[in-house]
């Protein structure tokens, strides 16, 4: 029943797969920052308390959630390639891992920045903020895994199961403001009944979210693509996709020369 | 909607946060450009390089292509020529 997924092992059905998803996660990134990040910055109310500092949370909670949901990602197509041997899980690890790195450097940054007016302070060492910066790490640590090895295969293997150790990162990331004292504040929307944001904070901020999504997503397209091209240049498959391009432009040119 | 801003300058001010505001979100911005760039641009190289190879791959399989032709060429012009000998011996052998 689940045999038609192993297709996917092969690179030139993932390549297909990625091309038919590249437009809608190019709409979703480009509407979703637009209105997303607009209506927060222009037309959400202030905070009674933080005033307009707390615009920033258009665009740190979004990385913050998004930097873990994309960990799990690569956590996943790392157990996917260590059972199942596919090639494509590891080429998807390293392209997953330079975005994930980004948007995670992206909620450290704009939570310092936010941090410095409310509290006082860009950086302190207290359980949310540390082990974010070890998530920002264990990035880092599996692109340079990937890169160390000059076997391809054999970097994916060892970047695939730094990923998986990692993955225990995670609910610590999760629960460190339920688990010790700290000065970051508390979830925001992941209490759907009873969020502690009204809904005219909420709305652009689930939007920015949806962009958030996006771009993560068209971006990582992109690198996989590259990747699998990279990894199969003297392929059969990519062989026949370049030959294809070269003759269209073969006979294009020829055209014009006849017109 | 209200805009929550009375005008433009009021906008950027931010209610006097606007240096942390415009902060993060200018290195959000600049950080999403720059791995957008690093992307685009690594794509463009790899189509670029795989394309070159393959130009060179085609050009050395037609050169090899060429050369075969030319030395079966050869062969055939010389059978045709030492035919021709055998022949004018037949017909000196004859006379």
């Amino acid at each position: 029943m689940w045999k038609w997924i192993n297709s996917f092992a092969k690179p030139e059905k993932a390549y297909w797969l990625a091309s038919a998803m590249q437009p809608y996660f190019f709409a979703i990134a480009l509407l979703g920052l637009t209105v997303g990040i607009t209506w927060g910055l222009v037309f959400a109310p202030a905070d009674y308390q933080q005033g307009d500092s707390y615009r920033i949370i258009y665009i740190h909670v979004p990385s913050a959630i998004l930097s873990q949901t994309a960990y799990i990602a690569m956590a996943t197509a790392a157990l996917v390639g260590i059972v199942w041997q596919w090639r494509t899980a590891f080429m998807f690890i390293s392209a997953i891992a330079p975005v994930g790195a980004v948007i995670c450097f992206i909620s450290l940054f704009t939570g310092a920045a936010w941090g410095k007016p409310m509290w006082g302070t860009w950086w302190i060492w207290d359980a949310r903020l540390t082990s974010q910066l070890i998530l920002l790490f264990l990035y880092l640590g599996v692109m340079s895994l990937y890169l160390a090895f000059e076997d391809k295969q054999q970097g994916g293997k060892a970047a695939a199961i730094m990923a998986l150790v990692g993955v225990i990162n995670i609910p610590i990331i999760k629960y460190s403001v339920e688990w010790w004292n700290t000065l970051h504040q508390g979830a925001t929307i992941s209490k759907f009944d009873q969020p502690s944001m009204p809904a005219e904070m909420l709305w652009p901020l689930l939007i920015s979210i949806l962009g958030f999504v996006g771009f993560i997503g068209i971006i990582t397209l992109i690198r996989f693509k590259n990747e699998m091209i990279i990894r199969d240049k003297h392929r059969p498959w990519v062989m026949q996709m370049f030959a294809e391009n070269s003759e269209l432009q073969r006979l294009s040119a020829s055209k014009k020369e006849v017109n | 909607m209200q805009s929550q801003f009375d005008s433009f300058s009021a906008f950027l001010n931010m209610g006097g946060y606007g240096f942390f505001v415009w902060l993060a979100f200018g290195i959000t911005a600049l950080s999403m450009l720059l791995i957008t760039a690093h992307s685009l641009f690594v794509k463009q190289q790899i189509r670029k390089t795989v394309a070159q190879e393959q130009a060179r791959a085609i050009r050395i399989l037609e050169a090899r292509e060429k050369r075969k032709r030319a030395r079966q060429a050869k062969t055939v012009e010389q059978t045709e020529s030492s035919k021709q000998t055998n022949s004018n011996l037949d017909i000196e052998q004859k006379d």
